[in-house]
């Protein structure tokens, strides 16, 4: 059988940066393949040369057996390759309808054939057994899983033959995810090829049929998925072996540092109790929606509190600003690098001390010295890479941003640290990096509350859990009491009086 | 691992800054050139007199582009500040005519352009508004103020110091150059310190970079926003009375269409109008080089439509200049 897609030495360059430099890549009609590598291995790269944003160097790509060279994003869509991006593309203000269709209408001379247009749209939710999404509900009122359920609709009605799908489950819960597998198993009934993406190994091994790991811009190793060990994987991904991916450092916990009791915002949460000691991680489990970030943002005072109290050091701090937060020593972490996170246009160095010029000013005038060298320090203690303290933050990659996000609330000095989804777009070895992290913060007698979609991680690094779900946070057990399936039976719903009955 | 640290890697991010900051440099050097190619307009154009000239017509548009850079790396914009210079020179002239002593005159104008600011600020940090619309009604407002202070005739104020702010003393010669070019690069100095060395202007950086990273970090954005626009008000005041100094009466119809030159001059410095970007050195080179353009077009005996159409391509290129810049920057 002739590959749906075949990638032969594919090179490409920046100046003195070797992307891509050896890649090979086939994919058959009807197979799901995942392309597994650290950040900056070369997998977007490689996506943008597919989806003909960049012209690679040298070697040969191959559609259907026959070359293919893709000069524009137009052509290669019409090509019938389609790409789902995590950030997702579409128009927000328009309704689901039009954003399925968007760009392939069905129009004479520019008039739209509404009836059909909307008859093309359900066909194709109806495909992928989502007809509950209502047609003329602006996109943006429709939760992220939905969203993404309409963008891979799209892929459906250009006919398209490849689905390129770029860590399509970062933002999706357990149960989204599951959904999404059942989505893309019916894309490959329907013969289409889907090159997955992602940074969770599980969830590859899950749902792909074969896979490529890309190393340094070379493709290092394929095979199938079912014969396939995960620390091989693992292996050849990083070029060494990681052994533990949960390093844990042994901890003990102290008196509470942090207590919400009965706290209800606007909307979410509608009540939140929990305990924060010295010393302690502190997971948050839940659906996407659930209320976690929103009980982040309450606490923090970001968001306004609608009842219940909030108390710091065993004293009611309730309705305090992110100002007055971060004086008492509690920093934290967006969920959203790029749209809260970081300012992406000002340098590295500002980025992380901007909550605490202390030591670098005086008078309130900044010495660039002693800033570049603070800068300088953390960078090394946290293994950033960049050119240096003066670099934009937006040239850095994912984990390396993160990394500098976390910093900030390094350098204030946070004795208590809201991380949410601190490893959401990070490859492995950051993660593992910033998992050590947490244990050492924890060992020095810092408090972290970590917010996680991942049950593996919060499992492996928590020291207790909590699960939210429509807004209400369960009772917070110690992580041996919790396994993945007891967490999402309370995540989605099913009370222990249920199963029990 | 230590050394290595100290200057290297830092390199290509410094050669980068190092571009970013010449770059408007050469587009004055280059503005400059232009006009002195011409063998019959070079003699006249190329005089200390001459260059006397440019700088006192820079000033008013200077003066104003220091308040205006901070508002546009905030991420806000400003639409009043022509507006606010007329009512504030027609408000200083009507004080000189009502006898305050010209050091008062010149406090309370300076005040006046604070208060206005601060009008803007309120509106737009306070009541949550857009910055566009707010200033654009404030536009009105301020002209609107200064045409009834007026009794919509011009105001003339009898012969005080003030008028020695931009006096042309020695027309011959390039000094002594009028105290308010002095004064000018003097508050440009202190604020290019305060934009780049202070926490204050820091915090002008991140509010306009990104909003919410800002209230993250615990920056209390409303206040900071407020400040920022009576402080860049008090700018426009300062240029009211320069305004007043060199017209030597308070005119309600002066500056109109003022602050496009005072945005062109600050986009042309560089600065972002989406925020976050932007310097007062690269604004001070914005204004002089739309002042040496007019200069230099009126010394070719260019009509004023031709100059109008030319400041409008040098504005377009500027800012698409500054994307391509980006752009490599970003790949």
């Amino acid at each position: 059988m002739t590959p749906r897609l075949r990638m032969l030495g594919v090179k490409k360059s920046f100046g003195a940066t070797h992307a891509l430099r050896n890649v090979n890549l086939d994919v058959s009609p009807g197979e799901v393949h995942a392309l597994i590598g650290e950040n900056g291995a070369g997998k977007s790269t490689l996506m943008k040369i597919l989806s003909g944003a960049y012209t690679p160097d040298a070697g040969k790509i191959e559609l259907d057996g026959r070359e293919f060279t893709s000069t524009n994003p137009w052509h290669a869509r019409r090509s019938g390759i389609a790409m789902i991006y995590q950030e997702l593309n579409l128009a927000p203000h328009l309704t689901v309808e039009e954003n399925i269709l968007l760009g392939d209408e069905p129009a004479t001379f520019g008039w739209i054939h509404r009836s059909q247009r909307r008859q093309m749209a359900r066909e194709a939710l109806a495909e992928l057994r989502h007809e509950n999404i209502p047609l003329s509900a602006p996109v943006r009122s429709r939760p992220i899983a939905e969203q993404q359920v309409v963008e891979i609709a799209r892929a459906l009605v250009g006919k398209s033959k490849i689905l390129i799908m770029d860590e399509p489950t970062s933002s999706l819960t357990e149960v989204d995810t599951k959904n999404l597998f059942a989505v893309i198993a019916r894309l490959r009934e329907r013969g289409v090829s889907i090159i997955y993406i992602s940074h969770f190994l599980e969830e590859c091994k899950q749902v792909s049929d074969r896979y490529t790991v890309l190393r340094d811009g070379e493709s290092v190793g394929t095979g199938e998925m079912a014969s396939a060990d995960l620390h091989d994987i693992i292996r050849l991904m990083v070029g060494r072996e990681i052994k533990d991916i949960y390093p844990r450092t042994p901890h003990r916990l102290g008196k509470p540092v942090l207590e919400l009791r009965a706290v209800a915002g606007e909307t979410k949460p509608r009540c939140v109790d929990l305990l924060l000691r010295e010393g302690e991680i502190l997971g948050i489990a839940g659906l996407v929606g659930a209320g976690r970030t929103e009980t982040l943002r309450a606490c923090f005072g970001l968001d306004r509190l609608r009842s219940g109290s909030v108390w710091v050091d065993s004293r009611e701090q309730t309705h305090r600003t992110p100002k007055q937060r971060l004086r008492e020593g509690i920093g934290l972490l967006s969920e959203n690098r790029k749209e809260e996170g970081l300012m992406l246009n000002r340098t590295l160095a500002e980025n992380l001390t901007i909550t605490r010029h202390g030591p670098i000013a005086k008078f309130g005038v900044i010495s660039n010295r002693r800033q570049n060298q603070v800068t300088m320090d953390w960078m090394q203690r946290l293994d950033v890479r960049a050119r240096g303290p003066t670099q934009q933050i937006s040239e850095l990659s994912g984990g390396n941003q993160q990394k500098v996000a976390f910093g900030r609330l390094l350098h204030h000095n946070a004795r208590v640290l809201l991380l949410d989804e601190p490893t959401r777009g990070v490859d492995v070895g950051s993660k593992v990096q910033i998992y050590q992290l947490m244990g050492q913060l924890a060992a020095e007698g810092k408090a972290i509350v970590f917010v996680s979609s991942y049950l593996a991680e919060l499992l492996g690094v928590c020291d207790t859990i909590g699960v939210m779900c429509r807004g209400v946070l369960s009772e917070i057990r110690p992580v041996s009491e919790w396994t993945e399936h007891s967490i999402i039976s309370v995540a989605i719903g099913h009370t222990e009086a249920q199963n029990s009955r | 691992m230590k050394n290595r640290s100290a200057d290297s890697p830092d390199r290509t991010t410094k050669i980068r800054t190092l571009l970013n900051v010449l770059g408007p440099f050469l587009g004055l050097a280059f503005v400059i050139g232009l006009f002195s190619l011409s063998n019959e307009v070079r003699p006249y154009f190329l005089t200390g007199a001459n260059f006397k000239i440019i700088l006192i017509q820079t000033v008013i548009v200077a003066t104003s582009a220091l308040g205006m850079t901070m508002i546009i790396v905030s991420g806000g914009i400003d639409l009043s500040a022509g507006s606010m210079v007329a009512l504030t020179s027609v408000a200083s002239a009507t004080l000189l005519v009502k006898g305050y002593s010209p050091s008062a005159a010149v406090v309370l104008t300076v005040l006046a352009g604070g208060c206005l600011g601060l009008v803007n600020g309120i509106a737009i940090a306070g009541f949550r508004m857009m910055p566009f619309i707010v200033t654009l009604g404030m536009m009105g407002i301020a002209r609107g103020t200064a045409k009834w202070l007026a009794g919509n005739q011009t105001v003339n104020p009898p012969e005080t110091p003030i008028n020695n702010i931009m006096g042309l003393v020695d027309p011959i010669h390039l000094f002594p150059l009028p105290p308010g070019v002095w004064i000018t690069i003097g508050l440009a100095v202190l604020m290019a310190v305060v934009m780049r060395q202070t926490i204050f202007g820091r915090y002008i950086f991140a509010i306009g970079s990104n909003e919410s990273t800002a209230r993250l970090c615990g920056i209390r954005v409303r206040l900071q926003k407020l400040i920022i626009y009576a402080v860049a008000g008090s700018f426009f005041g300062l240029a009211g009375l320069m305004q007043l100094s060199r017209l030597t009466q308070g005119d309600p119809t002066a500056a109109i269409g003022l602050e496009l030159d005072i945005i062109a001059a600050v986009v042309i410095g560089g600065a972002s109008l989406s925020g976050g970007a932007g310097s007062i050195l690269g604004s001070m080179i914005g204004a002089l080089i739309m002042a040496v353009l007019r200069n230099g077009s009126n010394q070719m005996g260019w009509p004023t439509y031709m100059q109008e159409i030319i400041i409008g391509v040098v504005i377009i290129l500027a800012v698409g200049l500054d994307r391509l810049r980006q752009r490599r920057n970003n790949i």
